[in-house]
């Protein structure tokens, strides 16, 4: 079998079974990714010394019979707002262009532990900061489906990477939907865990009570093996849950046999209707249709605070982030730009045309927007706003999880849209986000599966579970995506065009 | 709140700017101006959603306490601490010269 | 640039003085506030850091324990109620020795509250006086790095560049916050200096800082307005800040009673600001107008979850409290029944704690304070060295004390046994042992010294016979003089009077 073709789960078996090896199955990757990426542009960087050097230190582990991990040996892509040392990590700014950190972020050294070779970095919106990576400063990725479309954002890079097997798993980050939307737009699985549940320390901050590093793959059960490699208490992130993460994997492998009998689920009367499109809408009840002919009982819930969660998002996360950017002052790392006609400028002067150089628009935009919801005589009006708004979202979620086991909505209200058309229209932009943002603000684990075409372009299919509950969201994700890939005779990915034409 | 129906002007996000340390453009102040009120008619559309009675949440988790015990940790070396510096002299970051006071 | 100053009384018997003091005290912890990385003064320069004290993109802050133990320690040694639920804030503002251009502070919920501290601020006349200064808040925060600047000038106006150190990034600091002192007329700059003193001595005896304003470990700003006399308002404050020094506190409110007087004489108005100390010359000067550029966008840091107190914790804590210093002064006193000036004397020499001990180990207070405060305090000040650092004990003086009480030694001698002692030759035995400095109290080898000088000063015998007894100094001198000090000049005396009667 074609190594770029496999699971993430395939080829540890493959793996485990001498079939292939480390080496082989990611030299084959960074192949494609020679042969595809300059058309899909997902990444950013790729260290094919550092995946085959690690691929090789795999093999050896192998060889002698002490593999690190179920994954060891199975290569992965990471956001490229997640620290690497030794590898530049610009999260898509040309405030950090050439920036190699000193350290790693915690789930990097997870994945370093567990034997996964890394084979580069994706590319995202300047500092996550989208719905399209289009945003980067660095070119946008385009969809694997269509590549004049966006592969949604802010992790397009990853999702477009594992749509188009140059990896067959990659790390995202979720704000407001960063993995999830990305992972309806491209076909493929995406999982924001509980907040907490993964360690943030080395992912750049977008908005710190958000942010959630997740697994980005192709299957259910890829991202359950990834998310339990990743997942647990560490004790350099404040925030991370004490308890360890686990049962994912066999939560993933018991859903795939498409057995719902028991399984209460809702769906969220507030996320549908205007706004969705009506391929969404139609590829959703059928969705429906199927869990409840798996024996899930599906009744409708009304969260009447999500109309607000938007917001609420908009309130809150932009002021995080102004506050979370100001580090980048030219000062420490970073570029440093001196003022035009300025003779002997002060460190002032040089932050203020370095800031002005480096950030692109968007960030400016949510810059300036948190800096005006912070400010003396508004913070109450528009943060503390927002924060209220959060309690409303929290207590819903709380009236909702008493009657059922899982919620679910589309998760993007749209199919991938045209490269340009809502670059400068932030309100529609942001629109992308209404299905997803409440699970962040909440700190609810979520998930995305791909559940159909419209028009030729991937839609998801989103499952919200209680904190702490990840497991239902694998066990859901993966009856759906079993009883939707009988339909369909394969993965969607499948019917996804070739790109080996596109890279030329 | 009436406040939360204004428009941003472009003075207003000139200050703004000064706060935030961005030497932006006139041009980017006006381009950004009607794009900031975007955030208002969002702050605009939860008047009256959240009442006074509702505590504000400014995280997702119930955690306390969650403190380190005062045992040192290895430290970079200053090679690393300073190997993404724009300019190094004396074992220092170079900074241009500093105006105004410490807050 | 030089203002226009009210003399000092002329101001204070038309303005009422009020005062603030905004304490900042650089925790003695391992490691820094929310980092692992080490503290040690005077490290070589960026090798006490790490991606968090740095604010490297993607770092976080994890909150020390002890720092925040050290915080509530003083907060209930100040008498503050200790919050149940406290978050930490970030302060927002840009300077280049803030790695992050945040400060991670609290704002609206301090860990500590509503406390005071009871300064006893000294009388001209002798005797101190109570004055009550309320304490409004202790919050924990974190401290900048440290700029070198370089250029002609070597100060931060007129340099050509700066030179950033971050070692002292994320040191913990408690910031402690009075309430405006009011009330206190010209007694303002003493009250201001008398409550840095008494404070610092709080955190030194709480062992949470070493509490030394030279190293920048305790820093003052202290806070100045005047209103008419017996107007009950409060007037435009400043903030002046880099007071170092004990006396630099005192010196800054005189000189801005001073100065705000003159403002308000010439019908001004004075400007809320920022004015900087200067040691050398005893002035200040404007610093940042407070504007509305300060503004400071704070919001609860999402990185750190907050800290709730358990009461049964802060109890726990509380019972690790040392005795108030002032309490502990006055029991003292008592117990070693000091006169008033004897124990300003004592405190103003840092020999509390010496004496405390030299008692401890079996000398009598008033012996204890005389070799301290005499002798001591003498070769201190010679070595140009504080009490403390002398290579001496106070075993070591409790035991010369002892030497002199057998007879071993006499005063004289016991000056050569400490003189030997600092000189690192042993214990106070062993100098004795080795110097032979033990008086000769062998009556044969006494006697012929004194047959002697009677023999060589027939005059003075004569004198003595005949009944002046006084005139026995010179001959117990010439007999010391022969024995080298090493005699007891009461035993040569009775030998004398005994061989002349």
């Amino acid at each position: 079998m074609n190594d770029v073709r496999r699971t993430a789960a395939e080829a540890a078996d493959a793996l485990a079974a001498g079939e292939t090896t480390s080496v082989a199955l990611t030299q084959a990757h960074l192949d494609r990714i020679a042969e595809v990426d300059g058309a899909v542009h997902a990444f950013l960087h790729v260290d094919a010394e550092g995946a085959l050097a690690a691929a090789e230190e795999s093999d050896r582990r192998r060889a002698s019979g002490a593999p690190a991990s179920p994954l060891d040996g199975v290569p992965v892509a990471v956001k490229d707002v997640l620290a690497t040392r030794g590898q530049p990590t610009t999260c898509g700014s040309k405030v950090l262009e050439g920036w190699v950190p000193p350290y790693d972020a915690t789930v990097v050294t997870l994945l370093r532990e567990a034997g996964l070779p890394i084979l580069g970095k994706t590319n995202m919106d300047e500092f996550a900061m989208g719905s399209s990576t289009e945003h980067s400063a660095y070119g946008p990725t385009r969809n694997p489906w269509d590549l004049g479309r966006v592969p949604g954002g802010s992790g397009g890079g990853s999702a477009a990477a594992v749509a188009a097997f140059e990896a067959p798993l990659a790390l995202g980050t979720d704000t407001g939907g960063s993995i999830r939307q990305p992972g309806a737009l491209t076909g493929t699985v995406g999982v924001k865990p509980t907040y907490g549940g993964v360690s943030r320390y080395g992912l750049v901050a977008m908005a710190n009570s958000l942010d959630q590093v997740g697994p980005v793959t192709r299957t259910v059960l890829d991202s359950a093996l990834l998310h339990e490699v990743i997942g647990g208490h560490d004790p350099r992130d404040s925030t991370s849950l004490p308890d360890p993460v686990g049962g994912l994997v066999e939560a993933a492998r018991r859903g795939a046999a498409g057995d719902l009998t028991g399984l209460k689920v809702g769906k969220i009367a507030e996320l549908r209707g205007e706004g969705y499109q009506d391929g969404v809408e139609e590829r959703f009840e059928d969705s429906l249709a199927l869990l409840e002919k798996a024996g899930a009982e599906v009744i409708e819930v009304a969260c009447p605070s999500f109309v607000h969660a938007l917001a609420a998002y908009y309130l809150i996360m932009p002021s995080e982030a102004s506050s979370n950017l100001a580090r980048f002052d030219a000062m420490r790392y970073g570029l440093r730009v001196p003022p035009d006609g300025v003779d002997d400028p002060s460190a002032e002067q040089v932050m203020r045309a370095s800031r002005e150089a480096g950030f692109g628009d968007e960030v400016k935009r949510r810059i300036i927007l948190g800096t005006f919801a912070l400010s003396a005589g508004y913070v109450d009006a528009f943060y503390g706003k927002g924060q209220k708004v959060r309690t409303l979202i929290q207590r819903d979620f709380a009236a909702a999880w008493a009657q059922v086991d899982v919620l679910v909505s589309p998760t993007s209200p749209s199919t991938a849209f045209p490269i340009g058309e809502k670059q400068h229209d932030p309100r529609s932009m942001y629109l992308n986000d209404v299905a997803t943002v409440p699970a962040n603000l909440a700190g609810v684990p979520g998930i995305s599966v791909p559940n159909g075409l419209h028009d030729g372009l991937p839609v998801g299919f989103q499952v919200l579970a209680p904190r702490q509950a990840d497991d239902r969201l694998y066990r859901v994700g993966a009856a759906l995506e079993s009883l939707l890939e009988q339909q369909w005779g394969g993965p969607l990915l499948s019917q996804a065009p070739a790109l080996e034409g596109a890279s030329a | 709140m009436p406040e939360t129906q204004q428009q941003i002007s472009a003075d207003e996000v000139a200050h703004l700017a000064d706060l935030a340390r961005i030497d932006l453009s006139a041009e980017e102040r006006e381009r950004l101006a009607p794009q900031l009120a975007v955030v208002l008619e969002y702050a605009a559309s939860l008047d009256g959603v959240a009442g006074d009675d509702v505590p504000a949440t400014s995280h997702p988790l119930p955690l306390r306490n969650v403190l380190r015990e005062d045992v040192p940790q290895p430290s970079l070396t200053a090679e690393e601490a300073l190997s993404g510096a724009p300019a190094v002299e004396q074992q220092r970051f170079e900074v241009p010269r500093i105006l105004g006071d410490e807050q | 640039m030089s203002d226009t100053l009210v003399d000092y009384d002329d101001a204070v018997s038309r303005y009422d003085p009020a005062l603030g003091l905004e304490v900042h005290v650089e925790l003695g912890t391992a490691t820094k506030m929310f980092c692992g990385c080490t503290t040690a003064f005077g490290a070589e320069p960026n090798t006490q850091t790490c991606p968090t004290c740095l604010g490297l993109p993607g770092s976080m802050p994890v909150a020390n324990r002890t720092a925040v133990e050290s915080a509530i320690r003083i907060g209930l040694a100040l008498g503050c109620s200790i919050s149940e639920d406290c978050r930490f804030a970030r302060k927002n503002y840009f300077y280049p020795d803030m790695p992050k251009n945040f400060q991670t502070s609290q704002y609206d919920e301090p860990i500590a509250f509503d406390g005071f501290l009871d300064v006893d601020v000294p009388l001209e006349g002798g005797g101190t006086e109570t004055v009550r200064v309320e304490i409004e808040r202790a919050h924990m925060e974190e401290d900048t790095g440290k700029s070198l600047h370089v250029g002609t000038s070597g100060r931060i106006h007129g340099a050509d560049y700066s030179l950033v150190d971050y070692n002292r990034a994320g040191i913990p600091l408690i910031e402690i916050v009075t309430r405006p002192v009011t009330g206190l007329g010209a007694r303002a700059p003493e009250v201001a200096r008398a409550y840095v003193a008494q404070l610092r001595d709080l955190i030194v005896a709480l062992g949470v800082s070493d509490a030394r304003m030279d190293q920048g470990s305790i820093r003052a700003d202290v806070n100045l307005s005047l209103a008419p006399a017996g107007s009950g308002t409060l007037g435009t404050r400043t903030e002046t800040k880099n007071v170092n020094s004990l006396r630099s506190v005192e010196r800054a409110v005189r000189y801005e009673v001073g100065r705000h007087a003159a403002v308000l004489d010439a019908g001004e108005k004075v400007f809320q600001e920022t004015r900087h100390w200067h040691e050398d010359t005893g002035i200040t000067t404007a610093g940042r107008e407070k504007s509305d550029a300060d503004d400071y966008r704070y919001f609860p840091e999402p990185d750190l979850v907050p800290v709730a107190p358990s009461r049964e914790w802060v109890e726990e804590l509380r019972g690790t409290l040392p005795e108030p210093p002032n309490v502990r002064r006055a029991r003292l006193q008592e117990a070693w029944g000091f006169s008033e000036l004897e124990m300003r004397d004592t405190v103003g020499a840092g020999a509390l704690d010496l004496i405390e001990q030299t008692v401890a180990d079996g000398a009598a207070p008033q012996a204890a304070r005389k070799w301290w405060l005499g002798e001591l305090a003498r070769r201190a000040n010679d070595a140009g060295t504080e009490l403390v650092d002398l290579a001496v004990t106070p075993a070591d003086v409790a035991r010369v004390q002892a030497l002199v009480e057998e007879g071993t030694v006499n005063d004289k001698l016991a000056r050569q046994v400490l003189e030997g002692v600092l000189a690192g030759e042993g214990t106070p035995d062993e100098v004795v042992a080795a110097r032979g400095l033990a008086v000769v109290s062998d009556d044969g080898a006494l006697s012929a010294a004194v047959d002697e000088a009677i023999a060589a000063n027939p005059d003075v015998a004569d004198k003595i016979r005949d009944g002046k007894v006084a005139a026995a100094g010179a001959l117990i001198g010439a007999v010391m003089k022969q024995m080298k000090g090493q005699a007891d000049a009461a035993r040569v005396r009775e030998l004398i009077l005994e061989k002349l009667s």
